[in-house]
């Protein structure tokens, strides 16, 4: 069954959000490298990834319903 | 010097004012600091701590006082905090911490100023392009606030001269423009054993967060050192002055909370910005 979650990306990362990121569609089960590969953002460029606010790793699984965020390094000052 | 005579003095000078709301209290002009200090050959610093632990409110740190007691206010003028990177950050950094009022502000930058950094720099201007960041920020502080004492480095922060650079300071300020010099600040910041806040942004996003000695920290943030970019996404993108001075005002918040034994909100945690929609988010890091 096909569920929904919510995709966040910052910075250089933002321009590969898909059409409707506040509900992107799933299949229950699938890791969040999975979801990175769909969208097609280099992996090397993820360097943080936040699921309801919370850091987690990129073999994180995904049931439907979480905010996902993702940052690349941001070193600027 | 007498301590008497320091108390003589500040009393003597004060005045009766009263706060906006109505409340009375007594203060000590800025004038009145500079000739107390020339008088009896102390610093600036000494003259208004004293003061402050007396009940007389430097008249510059007045609008501070409903929200800072005079001996919180004394407690900033007697700390210290190195800043390290004055460029976008670290030039907003010192000017907000010379204004609060921390007494000792140690500054390092080995760069100089050019054409790009106008957008979002505030210590540089047209007149000191191509000069020292570090003299720059000296100036700019000496101009603000003669209370403080600064110490200036006019070099690049390295494994080899950060303890003699950084001395032992209660908080260090990463202001840096690069990830792998951060690893290097953070891990002096673990060996002295003092709380490091640090910042970042790229475009119109940034993070802050603070770490303390123990805390996993920049890690979180970068994955392993050794695999750690030098560069981020400021690289494709530059960077807004906006969100660079709200960073900033992010991290003289935590500084000013840890100075004054407070718990830090943003340990172990990260608040990330993106101005593009106005995100605002507290993200745990553990």
């Amino acid at each position: 069954m096909e569920k929904h979650i919510e995709i966040k990306l910052f910075a250089t990362l933002s321009k590969f959000l898909p059409p409707d990121p506040d509900k992107f569609p799933i299949s229950p089960g699938i890791k969040v490298r999975d979801v990175i590969r769909e969208l097609k953002v280099p992996p090397e460029d993820v360097r943080i990834i936040f699921i309801n606010s919370v850091r987690k790793d990129i073999d994180t699984v995904l049931q439907g319903g979480e905010r996902v965020g993702i940052f690349p390094p941001l070193g600027g000052g | 010097m007498s301590e008497t005579l320091v108390l003589e003095s500040v009393a003597s000078a004060s005045r009766e004012k009263k706060y906006p709301d109505g409340e009375p209290y007594k203060s000590l002009s800025v004038r009145d600091v500079f000739r107390i200090s020339e008088s009896l050959h102390i610093h600036g610093r000494q003259v208004e701590t004293a003061a402050l632990e007396n009940g007389v409110i430097p008249e510059r740190y007045a609008r501070n006082r409903k929200m800072l007691l005079p001996e919180e206010q004394a407690t900033l003028l007697r700390s210290s905090v190195s800043v390290v990177g004055l460029g976008g950050l670290g030039g907003a950094v010192i000017e907000i911490l010379a204004r609060m009022g921390v007494g000792f502000l140690n500054l390092t930058d080995g760069d100089k100023f050019e054409d790009s950094n106008l957008n979002r720099q505030l210590l540089s201007n047209e007149k000191n392009l191509e000069q020292t960041k570090a003299g720059a920020a000296l100036r700019r502080i000496k101009e603000i606030n003669s209370s403080v004492e600064v110490s200036v480095h006019e070099e690049f922060v390295s494994h080899e001269n950060m303890f003699r650079i950084l001395g032992k300071p209660d908080v260090i300020v990463d202001c840096l423009d690069n990830i792998k010099t951060r690893f290097v600040l953070e891990k002096a910041a673990q060996k002295i054993g003092c709380a490091y806040v640090t910042a970042a942004v790229a475009g119109v996003s940034g993070h802050v967060t603070v770490i303390f000695p123990g805390d996993p920290g920049l890690e979180m943030l970068y994955g392993h050192p050794d695999e750690a970019p030098s560069k981020g996404a400021e690289a494709e993108l530059g960077n807004l002055p906006p969100v660079v001075t709200l960073m900033v005002s992010l991290q003289c918040s935590e500084v000013a909370r840890i100075l004054l034994g407070g718990k830090s909100i943003l340990k172990n945690r990260i608040l990330a910005v993106d101005l593009t929609d106005n995100t605002f988010e507290v993200l745990e890091l553990e």
